[in-house]
């Protein structure tokens, strides 16, 4: 078990490794002057030279890469281009809107994804499960952005029932806060709940197909219990695979879902970063999110082992 | 049918036995033939728009936020041009996108994937390599991609390809590992067959069917990036019509104008939807496998 955790660690970080060294490429190989590039088509030779100096082009590629990669590992992440703070500072101001946003459309997603491929699973063959399969279908189809300007559409603009736009901090109050999340955290998820729940109802389902279920039947266990206790338990590890997969579908649609609704996240902050060519803070989020991919898929499959013990490295 | 139809004793023409074949296929496959029916009319849309569109790009500020009517069939936008047009024109860029980061992702992924699943070189190096690649969230690299480089649709394209790359390697490989110990395969190299045909001629044909599927979900996906780019304004140049430059371009006046945001919302959906029922009948016909799986 310990090895398979090192073994495991270890192959994370050459992933790890990998994404930097390929992030850091990008910039070196774009046909041309990375500094030129950044600046613009405007700028005057002396702009050009700032940058240039400012990024350190002028050293070998070897001595800016391991130059790079020590700032990134003490948490220095560059000097943003166009506003000169820090981009790790820059990151941390807008974090708390991302993880809102991030956390309670995960926790919503899996709560109500995991739900509906149980109850499709359950009554498969039946119009709830022919629901459950067509409305995945759907979602999955339908943008982040045409979803979240038809909830604004509908909800806020025709109904008033919600704010259309923007974030309340936490501190303003858990209710504000809550009412302002409500649509991004649907917009967001849909896509998700509907990978979830197919992956759920297609693992249930091998599952129920087991002696075990039917012996469970037979004794006389309630519905309730054999489905939550006997096969959700063992459809676990597919299950938790997907959710860990469809992170990465979380990380691009938040930074759609923080446009659409005028969220000054992370996303945000990239997306801004695009008009004004500010590649440090496009840089710095990238590594950022990617590694949050990694880190989590990590974890997912360490906890393959606390939901099956029959499996062992 | 026909056999009955032939037991009676009356032989039906050759035509109304096509026919009922036809009919048939439409009953066992009917995500499929759904899917191909509305992809179908889509595509001879954007084949046919300058017949059937007028002008996407011809700005009439009288004629501003004029709602949907018998003149102006989706209404027009702010600057006061067709959204009819524009939608119809849009269609062209989603799945001229849709279609070649399809072709090229599955040609790129397919001789890694076939290169990595025989050579075991090859495969310690090449596939940490798609590991890290498949880290970095596709949206996040095209945007990187798309920073440095001037937009252009052929940009585009490139940005989305890479990160879809390493989903069709990962597929051909393992696919290849799996064929290389069927017993036909075990033959062609014991009888000393060279590795080009083998490859070829044995280990090749195999990877199609799963292939084809992913093809149409790299399809969709593709399609729903070049949008999501678009609309976030790192994809195609904003004077282009593509559906995502319109919904960008439009969604200050949501309020106002709802049908410049819905109209080419709408079309998007559909064809995403429609590539993936394509995808999912390909699935259940070509994969049982996998169509099992999901």
């Amino acid at each position: 078990m310990l090895a398979f955790i090192i073994r495991r660690l270890l192959s994370t970080v050459v992933v790890m490794a990998i994404v930097a060294v390929f992030i850091f490429l990008l910039l070196h190989l774009s046909p041309g002057d990375p500094a030129a590039i950044i600046v613009g088509d405007n700028a005057t030779p002396a702009q050009i030279d700032a940058v240039r100096k400012q990024l350190g082009l002028d050293d070998p590629l070897a001595v800016q890469f391991v130059r790079w990669v020590s700032g990134v590992l003490t948490g220095d992440l560059g000097i943003s281009i166009f506003s000169h703070e820090p981009v790790n500072k820059l990151i941390g101001q807008r974090i708390e809107p991302t993880v809102s946003l991030a956390a309670t459309t995960l926790l919503l997603a899996v709560v109500i994804a995991v739900s509906f491929g149980v109850l499709a699973a359950w009554k498969v063959g039946t119009w709830v499960d022919r629901c459950v399969m067509v409305l995945s279908v759907l979602s999955f189809s339908v943008p982040v952005f045409v979803v979240g300007y038809l909830l604004i559409y509908v909800f806020s603009i025709k109904l008033g029932w919600l704010p259309v736009q923007g974030y309340a901090p936490l501190e303003d109050g858990v209710l504000v806060w809550a009412r302002h999340l409500v649509l991004p955290s649907i917009a967001l998820g849909l896509a998700y709940v509907a990978l979830i729940a197919r992956i759920t109802r297609t693992a249930m389902l091998d599952v129920l197909s087991e002696d075990y279920i039917r012996t469970a039947r037979a004794k006389g266990v309630a519905t309730g219990p054999v489905l939550m206790k006997h096969a959700l338990k063992n459809a676990g590890v597919p299950i938790v695979t997907v959710i860990g997969i469809g992170v990465a579908l979380l990380i691009g649609g938040v930074v759609i879902t923080e446009t659409v609704f005028n969220i000054p996240g992370v996303g945000r902050l990239v997306v801004d970063a695009i008009s004004q060519r500010d590649y440090p803070i496009i840089q710095g989020v990238t590594l950022l999110f990617s590694g949050i991919y990694v880190i989590v898929n990590l974890l997912v499959d360490l906890s393959y082992t606390l939901l099956d013990p029959r499996i062992r490295y | 049918m026909v056999d009955a139809a032939a037991a009676q004793g009356t032989l039906p023409s050759s035509r109304a036995r096509r026919g009922a074949r036809a009919w048939r296929f439409v009953r066992r496959n009917p995500t499929l033939v759904f899917g191909l029916v509305i992809l179908g009319v889509m595509l001879l849309a954007a084949l046919i728009a300058p017949w059937i569109a007028g002008d996407p790009y011809s700005m009439k500020p009288v004629q501003r936020f004029k709602s949907p009517s018998a003149e102006f069939w989706f209404g027009t936008d702010n600057l006061g041009r067709d959204v009819y047009a524009r939608t119809i024109y849009g269609a062209r860029v989603s799945l001229a996108v849709g279609l070649s980061v399809a072709v090229l992702a599955v040609s790129a992924g397919l001789v890694i994937g076939l290169l990595a699943g025989f050579f075991r070189s090859v495969e310690l190096v090449v596939m940490r390599l798609m590991d890290g690649l498949m880290a970095i969230p596709a949206i996040l690299l095209a945007i990187a991609l798309i920073s440095l480089f001037k937009g252009s649709v052929a940009v585009v394209i490139v940005a989305i390809v890479i990160p879809e790359v390493p989903r069709v390697a990962r597929l051909v490989r393992s696919v290849v590992l799996t064929t290389r110990e069927q017993p036909y395969v075990e033959a062609a190299i014991a009888s000393g067959t060279r590795l080009r045909r083998i490859l070829w001629r044995h280990v090749l044909p195999s990877t199609f069917p799963p292939l084809i599927v992913q093809a149409t979900y790299i399809c969709a996906s593709a399609i729903l990036i070049e949008a999501g780019l678009s609309f976030l304004g790192a994809g195609t140049p904003p004077e282009i019509p593509t559906w995502g430059n319109m919904i960008a371009s439009s969604r200050v006046y949501l309020a106002r104008a709802p049908w410049t945001v819905f109209c080419p919302g709408i079309a998007l959906a559909l064809v995403v939807l429609a590539v993936n029922l394509v995808g999912d009948g390909l699935r259940d016909r070509l994969d049982p496998r996998i169509a099992r799986r999901m």
